[in-house]
Order: C-alpha cells, then sequence, then structure tokens
C-alpha cells in the first residue's frame, strides 16, 4: 500500500487536476448517486471511486413520510461538488424550470457549486438521446441566468462546438446511450469534439457522459483525451458495484496517465522488442 | 367574530394533488405544516422558485400551484 501510494504520489507521474467552472477537482471521475440498493451501498461507492463531484437529480419531495431519509443525509456536502441534473426534462423550458429548483437547493445548502447544473434536455424517452434543439437553447438561457454549465450532449463535433461558444462551462459528450453499458461507440467523433473544443483552449474541459459499461470504456474515453468521465449504471448495477466503484477508479487514472505518456501508434506489422544483433542461431 | 374568525379554507394543488389551505396563511406556514421544516427542499409557486427567506412574505390566496422538491439519486 505504501508503495503503491508513493507511486501515485511521485512526480514523474504528476498530473494538473481538473478544474470546471473555476472548482478544482482532484478525481476525474464523476459518478452518479441513482440505481444503487441502498444509501449505505451509494455512499461506499463513492468513497471507493474517490470521486469529488457527484451528480444528484431534483424529485418533488414525499408528502407522507416526510422525515424519511434523504440523501443528503448520506451525502456530505461539503465533501462533494454537488452537481444537480435537470434529467427527465423533455423541453428547454422544463430543464430551466428543475435547474433553478436545483440551485434553490445548493443555495440552502451553502454549496460551493450552487450555481452548477448538468443540463439535460431529452429527445426520446427510448434512447435518452439528447435534443441538440432544446438543449442549445436552455444552454443559452442558463448562462445568461449565472449557472456553470455543463451540459450532456452527443458527440457531434458542431454540436459540441456550439454548446461551448453559447458558454458552456464543460461540453459532455455521450459515449453511447445512458445506461446502455455500450462504452465509446464512436471513438473518432470523440476524437473530433476533443480537437475542436481544445483548439487553442487546452484546458477546456470536456468529460465523458454516459454509456459507460466497464472500466476500459473509461480508460478508453481518458486514453482519447478527455478530462474526465461521468458514470452511475456502470457502478449501481454491476454485480459487485463496490469492486467496480474501485475499477472505474483505477481505470481513469490508468487512461490518463496514458493519455499524457503518449502511445506507441498502431502498426499492422511487428517490431522486434530484443536486438537482433547477437543471435546465436540464424533464419532466413 | 370578525379578527378570531377561522380563516376560510381554500384549495392549493402541491406536487400535483389538491390540499386544504387556510386563505392568507404564508407560505412558510404551509410548507411547515406538511413537515418540511428544516428538510432540504426547495418551493416553487406557480412556475416561480420562491427562495427560503422569502418564503414568510408569500401568501395563499387559493388556486396556486406549488412545488416541493428535494434531490434523489440521479446521473
Amino acid at each position: 500500500m505504501a508503495a503503491t501510494d508513493a507511486l501515485t504520489t511521485s512526480p514523474d507521474v504528476a498530473d494538473a487536476p481538473l478544474v470546471v467552472g473555476g472548482i478544482t477537482l482532484t478525481s476525474r471521475l464523476v459518478v452518479g448517486t441513482g440505481k444503487y440498493a441502498t444509501y449505505a451501498e451509494m455512499a461506499r461507492c463513492l468513497d471507493v471511486s474517490g470521486t469529488d463531484c457527484v451528480t444528484v437529480a431534483v424529485r418533488r419531495e414525499r408528502l407522507v413520510n416526510a422525515a424519511g431519509d434523504n440523501i443528503l443525509d448520506h451525502l456530505d456536502a461539503t465533501r462533494f461538488a454537488l452537481l444537480p441534473n435537470t434529467a427527465g426534462c423533455y423541453s428547454a423550458d422544463d430543464a430551466v424550470r428543475v435547474a433553478r429548483l436545483g440551485r434553490a437547493l445548493l443555495r440552502d445548502l451553502g454549496s460551493a457549486t450552487s450555481e452548477w447544473v448538468k443540463l439535460e434536455v431529452l429527445g426520446d424517452t427510448k434512447t435518452l438521446l439528447p435534443d441538440p434543439v432544446g438543449t442549445l437553447e436552455a444552454t443559452e438561457r442558463l448562462v445568461a441566468d449565472g449557472f456553470t454549465v455543463l451540459v450532456y450532449t452527443s458527440d457531434d463535433p458542431v454540436v459540441a462546438a456550439r454548446l461551448k461558444s453559447l458558454g458552456a462551462a464543460s461540453v459532455m459528450p455521450a459515449g453511447s446511450p445512458i445506461g446502455s453499458g455500450q462504452g465509446v461507440l464512436n471513438p473518432n467523433n470523440l476524437r473530433i469534439c476533443l480537437e475542436y473544443l481544445k483548439d487553442g483552449d487546452p484546458s477546456y474541459p470536456v468529460i465523458v457522459d454516459a454509456g459507460v459499461g466497464t472500466a476500459s470504456d473509461v480508460a478508453l474515453a481518458m486514453e482519447l483525451g478527455a478530462d474526465g468521465v461521468l458514470l452511475n449504471t456502470a457502478i449501481a448495477h454491476a454485480r459487485d458495484p463496490i469492486r467496480m466503484a474501485a475499477a472505474m477508479r483505477d481505470a481513469c487514472r490508468a487512461g490518463r496517465l496514458a493519455h499524457l505518456a503518449g502511445r506507441i501508434p498502431r502498426r499492422l506489422y511487428a517490431t522486434a522488442s530484443s536486438p537482433d544483433d547477437g543471435r546465436i542461431v540464424r533464419h532466413g | 367574530m370578525t379578527d378570531s374568525s377561522p380563516a376560510e379554507t381554500v384549495t392549493v394543488v402541491v406536487n400535483g394533488s389538491p390540499r386544504p389551505a387556510a386563505a392568507g396563511t404564508s407560505l412558510e406556514h404551509f410548507v411547515a405544516a406538511l413537515g418540511f421544516s428544516g428538510r432540504p427542499i426547495a418551493v416553487e409557486l406557480d412556475g416561480e422558485v420562491v427562495p427560503r427567506p422569502a418564503l414568510a412574505a408569500r401568501r395563499l390566496a387559493g388556486g396556486e400551484r406549488i412545488e416541493i422538491v428535494t434531490f434523489v439519486g440521479g446521473g
């Protein structure tokens, strides 16, 4: 354990932290809080994942049993940057309304991220793919209203660039549909998104949001140059969520290091790792 | 029986369901009576967020649509 800690803190593998909307995050994983069997399991998974930024949803309070458990009883709002989403909104109007309610909740909590919103404007209940027109409209309105907008979008590079130009603090392209576990379906689109969004602005944060199924999906997104990955179901619905949370933590770090290290090019033919000179046998 | 007469009961819609309210009661009092004092909630009155410090100044006349929300798990 001590050796591992020494390695991860060595200057040889140093990395700048992820900064989104002026807030510094120590982890590059953003983890959702939905779908866990219990709040205790959720809390343990968040802990093991190493994340310091978690998403939450805004929903009607129960009018009976109002004294029941609240997620905030299990989530330290001073430890985690809370990122309220607009999940379930299918129009810009609805998303703006839900964003404002999330902001009111965060302001009451004295949260450092009280102006943050994970904007989702969905187009279709079957795919949960984003509605690009509604997403653009809501981004513009929320930015004008002072929000720090982290926006869920498709992997379309043109839409991604437009969202950034409207003032989104982070563009978050989907790897594949929400909860589908299909990973990064179009790495080439993601590459182009990253190129466009970071052109002349290399620290602009791009977070791959949605579609992660397992650790290699996170590693791939990070290897391609994403600044972070947002995931929920892949941990919450794994057979062993706590173990998967650890896998995601390590995959995120491995992928980031590989990106910084710079991979070798792919070649069709082999190149020997051992020298030809000095062999005691001959071939060909 | 003028000042002390019981307030007229009106109906408001809370989280989609009709509920009785005393006409003229403050939103702060109404929310507290539902058991939400000290709970992490946000309140919307007819589509407009009412920050917690402003709840006391808003009076119910009947017919309002009120949403009371909190955070739940989500991705």
